[in-house]
């Protein structure tokens, strides 16, 4: 990255020598914020499986179970695991440590849904496949050579690129179907999915917690807008029928 | 210039009612500003009820909390000092804690849940500093040796936080919202059964 | 008014606001183009007084000033609001300001009397472009961070001081807390100050010598020599009529108040649904990387500068030299400067010039246009070339312009503005 920052100062073209951001098709992150249940869902998730490594230092736990609606006692029970109601959600590893594990201290993802996108998020977490080339054993087809392990996996089941017979312009060939999991894990494929939606929605909402409430107040905004828009125009009207 | 004659009375509604709709526009316009001065969750969060062991606390002991960055008192009394409450009660200004300065519960002589345990915000009514506990000698009347004492400007209280007459302090000391969770912990800055 | 009279008697209000508001003769062709100065003030309000706002819970330090960001989104009352109101108003005043230097181009407002008007405006745009640059590395996410780094060592081009210049500027050897701590100062009371007072003188110059118009007509004709019916049938501040005879006039308040009002509320209904419904405007006013706090180790994948410095960042990489290339990037600027001298037209207004110059003003608007598209987009080879055309093709107006302009085929002026 640096080397193309570089370049880039140089005002030189920049060369395509580093592995260029993920361009491909993204599947749509079909998110109701206003879905509590998808939500909770979503929280549960990242509680359970992310929190451990991925601090999301910018929420906080009582903010969350209010928005979400959980009542206090039973957020504290099964969703918070460290701090008190009102602390921000730190993760429960040390920076240092996980930096020497992953090679890069894992990220806050409180705001992550605002970098990288929801339909970004939806694919990358249905997109890991097994590699037995990298140190984790997945590999990530949204993120080439992720630094992380398939830490859904008992969710999904062994995910792998899986290759079908087919009849193209009249011969068989190999054709690359997509990733299937093998169906070890606790769900099915529909069932992940709709888990995955969940967590991306979870995630769309730690990234703009006042997402509702500023599309609610715009209604009233605007709406009152228009009334003095029409009063205005009335007004100016008025006053220019002296003007010819 | 127009040659139709104006037609003042609907240029005056006009004017009137688009200034009307467009000062509530305003004022609506004012009220993040102002609203966003009010604590924040994080001033909010900070300022929530704070727990206190009180299993440790000698008798005529006093023991400070901090809640909402003030300091809170937690004063076991002793019978002497009980005792003393009605013995001042002819020097006080609002003996009867009529003025709302404490929770209906502890609108009483001791102004307390119990007479033993005294629970006070401990900064003076008058002009906000913190009153020492005086312990001995406190006013010049037979038993009476307890009460508090501000140094600022010389305001006086009795043992039960209640201000004593012919000082700057207009009123009794405040006392917070607060009840025992059980017999060794007390929680202060909430009422029992809010959650 | 008893009262008015003790306070006239003591500064002078009344005369005052008869002089630039109800009695200031403005032309009364005013067209839409002619809506944005008043944003433009509306605008800078709102920035003061939200910035003003945002200061109160903001944390000038590397270390805090992202976490107060968020801070400001979540734990603050309505502090999203004031935080999205001041980031879509830093956009929305380049919308308007980038409208409003056009429509001066168009109707030729930069022309003699109007040149120290310009220059003022020049000014303004400059300074504002500053305190633009200096806010965005407030919120010191990966963005901030990183676009302040570029644009710095932009000045490390110019020769034998660019490295000690570049470092002096940052007060560290790369962007650093100490650079936060003095672009905060700046941002919040420097050049805002600086904003204030030339947007006063670009309003004095324009009182001075009076509003352009779609027409380019001059409504301040010699005294005595238009006869009283035809003049304008309004009252006027003598200061104007001692003067002149006032035509085609109309006097700014009431009539350009309640028009101004009219597209005020529309203006703020657009702004409304940006703030309220696309905050980030699709990653033009907040971009997405500026969500992840700086990090000093870790160039994010692809930098651009935010939408309203793109023209000239494309001009900046179009050229293959680095000196060059700032050079060009500054050129680019000094040129719409230079703008009342380039130009050596008899006519003002676009309405009554060669199709030449509507041409080369069309070209122009449009290299402009897809130079800010190219200037957010990765310089591939294509890109690259483009930009390089729609350079050539930018320097290239000014150029034609002083040449064809003094000789231009115009259309027959008009004396008045026709009925």
């Amino acid at each position: 990255m640096m080397k193309r920052f570089l370049i880039a100062l140089a005002f030189l073209l920049p060369a395509a020598v580093m592995a260029a951001p993920y361009s491909g098709p993204l599947d749509k992150a079909d998110i109701d914020q206003s879905d509590k249940a998808s939500l909770q869902r979503g929280a549960q998730i990242y509680m359970n499986f992310c929190l451990a490594c991925h601090s999301m230092q910018y929420q906080r736990y009582s903010r969350t179970f209010d928005d979400l609606g959980i009542p206090a006692d039973l957020g504290e029970e099964f969703l918070q695991f460290t701090g008190t109601p009102g602390s921000h959600k730190f993760s429960a590893i040390d920076r240092e440590a996980s930096a020497e594990w992953f090679g890069l201290a894992p990220p806050d993802l409180t705001m992550v849904a605002r970098v990288r996108g929801a339909d970004w998020l939806y694919t990358y977490f249905r997109s890991f496949y097994e590699d037995d080339s990298r140190p984790f054993g997945v590999n990530n087809e949204v993120f080439e050579n992720v630094g992380m392990p398939h830490v859904l996996q008992e969710l999904q089941g062994i995910p792998r690129k899986t290759y079908e017979r087919r009849m193209v312009d009249g011969e068989m060939r190999e054709v690359y179907v997509g990733i299937k999991s093998d169906g070890s894990g606790s769900l099915s494929e529909d069932e992940f999915d709709q888990a995955m939606l969940d967590l991306t929605n979870f995630l769309v909402y730690t990234g703009e917690p006042m997402i509702l409430e500023r599309q609610r107040m715009g209604m009233f905004v605007i709406g009152f807008l228009l009334v003095l828009l029409i009063l205005s125009i009335l007004l100016k009207k008025e006053y220019w029928r002296d003007v010819k | 210039m127009s040659n139709a004659p104006v037609d003042k009375g609907r240029r005056r509604f006009l004017t009137v009612a688009t200034a009307v709709v467009g000062g509530v526009g305003a004022v609506g316009a004012a009220v993040p500003f102002i609203a966003s001065w009010n604590p924040s969750a994080k001033a909010r969060i900070a300022g929530a009820a704070v727990e206190m062991k009180i299993d440790k606390i000698d008798p005529g002991q006093l023991v400070r909390a901090e809640w909402r960055g003030s300091p809170v008192w937690v004063i076991r009394r002793t019978q002497a000092m009980l005792d003393s409450l009605p013995l001042v009660e002819g020097n006080l200004r609002d003996p009867e804690s009529n003025e709302p300065q404490q929770p209906e519960y502890a609108k009483n002589q001791h102004r307390s849940i119990d007479p033993e345990w005294f629970v006070a915000v401990g900064i003076c009514t008058h002009l906000g500093c913190s009153p020492q506990f005086i312990q001995r000698d406190f006013v010049d009347m037979e038993g009476v040796d307890s009460g508090f004492f501000c140094p600022c400007h010389g305001s006086r209280f009795d043992i039960a936080g209640r201000v004593f007459s012919g000082v700057p302090a207009p009123t009794n000391l405040v006392i917070p919202p607060h009840y025992f969770v059980d017999d060794a912990t007390i929680l202060i800055g909430e009422e029992e059964g809010a959650a | 008014m008893s009262f008015m009279n003790w306070i006239d008697k003591r500064i002078p209000f009344s005369n005052t606001m008869k002089l630039h508001v109800t009695e200031y003769p403005a032309p009364k062709n005013f067209n839409f183009w002619y809506l944005m100065g008043s944003l433009a003030i509306v605008v800078l309000v709102n920035q003061i007084v939200t910035g003003i706002w945002l200061t109160m819970n903001y944390n000038p330090s590397a270390e805090g000033a992202f976490a107060s960001i968020e801070y400001i989104m979540r734990d603050v009352e309505y502090g999203w609001l004031l935080r999205y109101m001041h980031s879509t108003g830093a956009s929305a005043f380049f919308v308007v300001i980038y409208l409003h230097m056009f429509r001066g181009m168009m109707y030729g407002s930069y022309q003699k009397p109007r040149e120290l008007l310009w220059i003022f405006g020049m000014l303004i745009f400059l300074v504002l472009m500053a305190e633009a640059f200096m806010g965005y590395l407030l919120p010191w996410g990966q963005m901030s961070y990183w676009g302040a780094q570029v644009i710095i060592s932009l000045f490390s081009a110019i020769p034998v001081v660019g490295d000690e210049l570049t470092t002096w500027i940052r007060g560290d050897y790369v962007i650093s807390g100490a650079t936060l701590n003095r672009f905060f100062a700046l941002h919040v009371i420097a050049l805002p100050l600086v904003i204030v007072i030339l947007v006063f003188l670009h309003l004095i110059a324009l009182h001075e010598v009076g509003s352009n118009n779609p027409e380019g007509v001059d409504n301040k004709k010699p005294k005595g020599t238009v006869k009283p019916e035809d003049q304008a049938q309004f009252k006027f501040h003598p200061r104007y009529t001692d003067k002149y005879d006032i035509v085609d006039a109309i006097p700014f308040h009431p009539y350009y108040t309640v028009k101004d009002i009219v597209g005020l509320v529309v203006f703020l209904i657009l702004c409304s649904l940006v703030i309220f419904y696309a905050p980030t405007m699709g990653g033009f006013f907040l971009e997405p990387p500026n969500f992840e706090a700086a990090d000093p180790m870790r160039t994010p994948e692809h930098i651009a500068p935010v939408w309203y410095f793109t023209p000239f960042y494309a001009i900046l990489r179009a050229v293959p030299d680095k000196l060059l290339g700032v050079v060009a990037m500054g050129g680019a600027i000094v040129m719409l400067a230079l703008l009342p001298w380039l130009d050596r037209s008899k006519a003002r207004s676009i309405r009554y010039r060669s199709t030449l110059h509507k041409v080369n003003l069309t070209q122009f608007a449009i290299s402009f246009v897809i130079l800010g598209y190219l200037g957010a987009m990765p310089a591939t080879d294509l890109y690259t070339l483009m930009a390089r055309i729609c350079t050539v093709l930018y320097f290239g107006f000014f150029i034609f312009l002083f040449l064809y302009s003094k000789n231009e085929k115009i259309k027959p002026l008009p004396e008045r503005l026709l009925k």
